[in-house]
């Protein structure tokens, strides 16, 4: 579990965790970045969205070894939980810009999509909470 | 993040040390932004050989920079793409939007 506030400074920080996080899981070097990137972007958006740009409000991350039995296999992998205490959001109105577009801003959904298998958006009590969950490669047998 | 500019000619380099991300993307923005438009230089060059990461509002802040320029006729040039960086722009579709040069004396010379 990492608790921060909604201060941009410890992007960074993050950032440095998250992909450090990765590479001992055993992803490959692109897939840290991504998942790196898409931990950063979900952040970002929390900060400037959900909390408006506010430096002071609670942000909690969890971390687990992902590992869903789906039909006698196992897939290991990392998830993600990142949770805020900002007003409800409404995932429906979340679109990213089309890609290519010369214009500024909506990246930042793209980017998550892309590195992740799973992204879920609920708001449970006061908590808005965002799951990221990326498998490693090829499901395996279950032992 | 740390930004310092050079002139050259008629060109003006930023060098840019450190990752840029929404912490420091605004000081990016602001301070390639009033170049462009106090200075008017005919080509801006961004060093990014000293850049890890660039998050997407760190993208926003370069196509900004691109977007001025190309409202002045001038040309808006990145080069020393990281890895991280590179993906960034080709997830975004923008790598081709760019010039993207590999090194200073290219950028300086196309």
């Amino acid at each position: 579990m990492m608790a921060l506030s909604s201060n941009p400074k410890w992007l960074s920080i993050v950032r440095a965790a998250v992909e450090r996080l990765a590479e001992t899981l055993g992803f490959k070097a692109e897939h840290c970045r991504s998942i790196t990137r898409a931990v950063d972007e979900a952040l970002t958006n929390i900060v400037r969205h959900s909390y408006s740009n506010r430096r002071d409000q609670p942000i909690t991350m969890y971390f687990r070894k992902a590992q869903p039995k789906q039909e006698g296999e196992v897939q290991h992998g990392l998830e993600i939980i990142l949770c805020d205490r900002g007003p409800v959001a409404d995932a429906t109105k979340w679109r990213g810009r089309p890609l290519g577009e010369i214009r500024p801003g909506g990246l930042g959904l793209h980017l998550i999509h892309d590195a992740m298998d799973i992204v879920e958006f609920c708001r449970k009590g006061d908590i808005n909470r965002l799951r990221l969950v990326k498998y490693l490669g090829q499901a395996s047998p279950a032992a | 993040m740390q930004i310092s500019t050079r002139r050259h000619d008629k060109v003006t380099i930023f060098d840019l040390l450190g990752d840029i991300d929404f912490a420091n993307s605004p000081e990016l923005r602001h301070s390639v932004l009033r170049e462009i438009q106090e200075n008017r230089p005919p080509r801006v060059v961004m060093n990014l050989s000293k850049v890890h990461y660039i998050d997407s509002s760190g993208v926003a802040s370069l196509v900004e920079g691109l977007k001025a320029s190309r409202d002045l006729g001038s040309r808006f040039i990145l080069f020393g793409l990281s890895t991280s960086a590179r993906e960034v722009l080709q997830l975004s579709r923008l790598i081709k939007v760019f010039e993207v040069c590999d090194n200073e004396e290219q950028a300086l010379a196309v």
